[in-house]
């Protein structure tokens, strides 16, 4: 059911202007796997750091028939995402669900949803810094450079040294892909759990960094590949029991501190997963 | 015995900043497995002279040509960016004065040598490493030091890391800056040798930039003797040294038996 | 039976009722009016309008009012707000010379066409707290001023330039219209006019920095303040079916002209350079650092050493606006519980192996307790690196 549009604001709160430069560099993004597209980033009604990258990409693409869906470390419920699902209904007077399947549209901040993606659906990420060689090369006129001669010999430098000081790559979230073999792209900071998942996804990738004027894509069916050594090969995080409310062991898992003697729980941090698997009849050893 | 064809080509070349005269008319040949110093005080411009010969600064006249493979000998600036980054990182090594800007001080030297593989595709994180153990035992630093960071080093062993970091890739020329110049005395002798025998025995072209007649001596074929941004002699080192004709280099070379 | 934590749109709702009532304070004094705000608070306005880009002062002053006075909240507010706005026309650029000078001062020349004006200043003021402004219905200040009378003068850059002793400022290509950071994202190396644009966006507190530790030898510049000048400057905007420019109205303006030496080079003789400063309303701080951050900026241009923080132009340029650094600083609010995670379990797998590996030190060789063969010192030296030399 569609919520009743805030009057005075054009629909999905951008001009259709900026709509359209704001698309135009999606295009761009689309045709370059991976490559960062500089764009006009617009000063948002929400902090920079808060998302205003994603929004911006969300409202130039969303529609009026769109099914959004918002979540933030995998939750339909936690304060930022539901501060953007009503930011959406407000000014778009769109249809919201906490269904993945759902959702034609769904923004996230530091997750993928556990239910796989589909054909025609967009996912949205926020990103922070979009540059993966920031902290190897802060000045960005290098950077660009590097970029376009596909110089990364330095990103596995780091990889190394992870190696050496820890036995292992010691890089946990945001980690470092390569896109469709060539552009190196950092991913937003999802887990490494999450990066098998970018992989030849159906669905449309699209990210958006509002403070660092830049987005970048993944289309669909695109090769994204974690960098690794071919002696110490990207792995993902396991845990030793499965979600506590759900029992499922493919998920990832959120630690939960019950009290102050280290007693935890470990559940799903994708709620929406979670409660569909417990409605289905699955049981993890803490639920009622 | 001089093979027939150069290995890199220098003519008429020159850098200015404002109206300041970095360096102008240097023009010489370069030949495979060659090592030239070019002597001169600071302030002469044997440093800008350096780096407008590696491209890192690019000169404001004439020309620099090196011998690419497969290419022949080709005009530097015609050069696209991405091969000349390419020479820079594979061709060609640059051993800097302060170790500081010539490695990564906080990442271990086993990253500091693997980093020149790594770039050309090395994905193998044990035979970077093998790779990495031999060329620290090639410079004589101890295997043990593998994994440490060269900020714990000393000077000496800072530069023979730069020394691996560069031949790694089996470079054709290395340009060097000063190597010796933070060194003790005693260090440099021990550094000085091994140089030598590593260029002799890869048959490396070594542009070797020092204000020390002594480093020439030791280590150069041939010499330049530079003033004030130009060549004011040039010649065999031994045949320079033993009798110098220009009385800027006789004096340089009176300034250093005096001492 | 854990309860996931539910009801974010709830809590979020109270949270405004709350801030609203913070914000308000205490209902028996009276709230402030948005006129006594603008007048009474003008450098705040002054600010808010400069760093949120937005010459309006009604607004500014009711963006301070919401933000509880809070600066860089207002100045935020202002933008978004900003950001919406349609664009009607492009104003002809201004004429500082053409200024209604208020306050006028030059530290390179005593006297000058046009005089010095000292003005309203808090410069030469004994910071004394004025207890009498505890007393509210305090005398008001005599609204006629001692010399009324409008003054305008020629700029000292102009002065100086006309006799070839200072840089002619380089005008931009009449085709290409300057950039606009609000619609287009910087990309370096950028132009002069689009560093301008984005100190002139500046956080106040951040150039002044910048500009100081130049000072303090952190560049390699020596300002002299050329002029420095306040008061209000007419816009005009030329209209097609006219054919001519009206004036739409006037702003007020505080310019800074720094003048620096310049040693020439090969193709110039030896000169002063400028560097500029430009803000909305009285607001000398900010035009003096800005003109500082520049002229600093301008030093590969100009040949010289670009070694400093303050010569950067990436490092002043990307981290200069507060909206961007105060977004980006607090979103550390946010939730980051699944990258957390990620740290905590490699943390514990980490500690795990590294008591592993303290244990095995710790134990002589050949007295393993659990009955295992003593790991290899390498591998007590190097957790993780034992497998490496095994292969």
């Amino acid at each position: 059911m569609n919520a009743p549009m805030q009057p005075g604001y054009n629909f999905a709160y951008l001009d259709e202007q900026t709509k359209r430069m704001i698309r135009r560099a999606l295009l761009k993004a689309v045709a370059i796997p991976g490559y960062q597209v500089p764009f006009g980033s617009r000063e948002m009604p929400l902090p920079y750091g808060w998302g205003t990258g994603g929004i911006q990409v969300t409202a130039s693409v969303i529609g009026k028939n769109d099914v959004l869906k918002v979540i933030d470390q995998g939750a339909d419920d936690t304060t930022n995402a539901v501060n953007i699902r009503s930011f959406f209904r407000k000014v778009a007077g769109v249809a919201t669900t906490e269904k993945t399947r759902a959702a034609t549209l769904i923004q996230t901040r530091h997750r993928i949803p556990e239910t796989p993606l589909a054909e025609g659906q967009t996912l949205v990420f926020q990103v922070p810094i979009p540059e993966p060689l920031r902290w190897l090369e802060p000045r960005e006129t290098e950077t660009r450079t590097m970029h376009a001669l596909s110089e990364y010999g330095v990103m596995h430098v780091k990889l190394y040294e992870d190696i050496v000081r820890h036995g292992r790559i010691a890089t946990t979230y945001d980690y470092p892909v390569i896109v469709n073999g060539h552009y190196l792209m950092r991913p937003s900071p999802i887990p490494k759990f999450d990066n098998p998942k970018l992989h030849r996804n159906p669905a449309l990738m699209l990210f958006g960094a509002g403070r660092e004027k830049r987005v970048y894509a993944v289309p669909p069916y695109t090769d994204v590949r974690s960098l690794d050594f071919e002696d110490h090969p990207f792995s993902i995080e396991r845990w030793e029991a499965p979600c506590a409310l759900c029992g499922a062991s493919d998920a990832y898992l959120d630690e939960i501190i019950l009290d102050d003697a280290g007693g935890h729980m470990f559940v799903c941090s994708d709620t929406e997963y979670c409660a569909d698997r417990q409605a289905a009849g699955h049981k993890g050893e803490m639920a009622a | 015995m001089k093979p027939t064809k150069p290995l890199l080509q220098v003519r008429d070349l020159a850098k200015r900043y404002g109206n300041r005269i970095g360096c102008e008319q240097v023009s010489f040949d370069l030949y495979p497995g060659e090592v030239l110093c070019i002597a001169g005080e600071s302030g002469s411009g044997k440093s800008t002279l350096l780096n407008t010969l590696a491209f890192q600064l690019k000169p404001d006249a004439g020309s620099v040509h090196y011998d690419i493979d497969g290419l022949g000998m080709t005009d530097l600036a015609s050069l696209p960016d991405a091969r000349l980054r390419e020479l820079w990182r594979t061709d060609w090594g640059f051993v800097r004065q302060n170790p500081r800007d010539g490695l990564r001080m906080r990442v271990s030297a086993g990253a500091n040598i693997g980093e020149r593989l790594m770039a050309v595709g090395s994905r193998h994180y044990g035979s970077i490493r093998e790779v990495a153990l031999d060329w620290l035992r090639r410079v004589e630093i101890d295997e043990k030091r593998l994994d440490d960071a060269p900020s714990a080093f000393s000077g000496g062993m800072q530069q023979r890391l730069q020394i691996a970091r560069n031949l790694v890739t089996e470079p054709r020329l290395v340009f060097m800056d000063e190597p010796t110049a933070g060194l003790d005395v005693s260090v440099q002798a021990r550094f000085l040798d091994l140089l030598r025998r590593l260029a002799s025995e890869l048959h490396i072209a070594v542009i070797l930039v020092t204000h020390d007649l002594a480093v020439a001596r030791l280590l150069a074929h041939r010499l330049i003797v530079m003033r004030h941004g130009r060549i004011v002699e040039t010649g065999l080192t031994d045949q320079l040294l033993d009798d110098p004709q220009h009385p800027y280099t006789q004096l340089l070379v009176s300034s250093v038996l005096v001492a | 039976m854990y309860v996931a934590v539910k009801g974010g749109e709830r809590a979020i709702a109270q949270s405004h009722e709350l801030l609203s009532q913070a914000r308000r304070g205490d209902p028996s004094v009276p709230e402030l009016s948005i006129a006594q705000i603008r007048s009474q608070m003008r450098l705040a306005v002054a600010r808010v309008m400069s760093e949120g880009s937005l010459y309006d002062e009604e607004l500014a002053a009711l963006a301070i009012k919401q933000a509880a006075g809070d600066l860089i909240e207002a100045i935020f507010l202002l933008r978004a707000y900003r950001t919406t706005l349609p664009r009607l026309a492009d104003s002809l650029p201004l004429d500082t010379a053409r200024m209604r000078i208020e306050r006028r001062i030059s530290a390179a020349f005593k006297d000058l066409p046009g005089g010095q004006v000292l003005g309203p200043t808090y410069d030469y003021t004994q910071r004394l707290l004025d207890f009498s402004l505890l007393e509210e219905g305090a005398p008001a200040a005599p609204t006629q001023m001692p010399n009324a009378a409008p003054i305008s003068a020629p700029r000292v850059s102009d002065v100086l330039s006309q006799q070839g002793l200072l840089e002619q400022s380089r005008q931009s290509a009449a085709a290409s219209p300057p950039a606009d950071l609000t619609r287009d994202p910087i990309l370096f190396p950028a132009e002069r006019a689009t560093r301008l644009q984005n100190l002139a966006r500046g956080d106040e507190g951040f150039l002044l920095a910048m500009g100081y530790s130049t000072q303090r030898g952190y560049s390699t510049t020596h300002p002299f303040a050329g002029e420095i000048r306040f008061g209000a400057v007419p816009v005009e905007v030329f209209i097609d079916e006219l054919g001519f420019a009206i004036e739409v109205g006037e702003v007020e303006l505080t310019e800074c002209q720094l003048i620096n030496d310049f040693e020439g080079s090969a193709t110039q003789a030896p000169h002063f350079t400028r560097g500029y400063g430009l803000a909305f309303g009285h607001a000398e701080r900010k035009a003096m650092a800005m003109a500082l951050c520049d002229r600093a900026l301008r030093a590969a241009e100009l040949g010289e050493s670009t070694e400093q923080p303050a010569n950067n132009e990436e490092f002043v340029l990307s981290h200069s606006d507060n909206v961007e650094a105060s977004g980006f600083v607090q979103h550390l609010k946010l939730p980051h519980y699944v990258d957390f995670q990620t740290n905590l379990e490699l943390l514990r797998r980490l500690r795990a192996e590294w008591e592993t590996a303290h244990a095995a030190r710790v134990q002589p060789a050949g007295h393993d307790p659990a009955g295992g063969a003593a790991s290899p010192d390498t591998a007590a030296l190097h957790p993780g690196y034992a497998e490496e030399i095994a292969e």
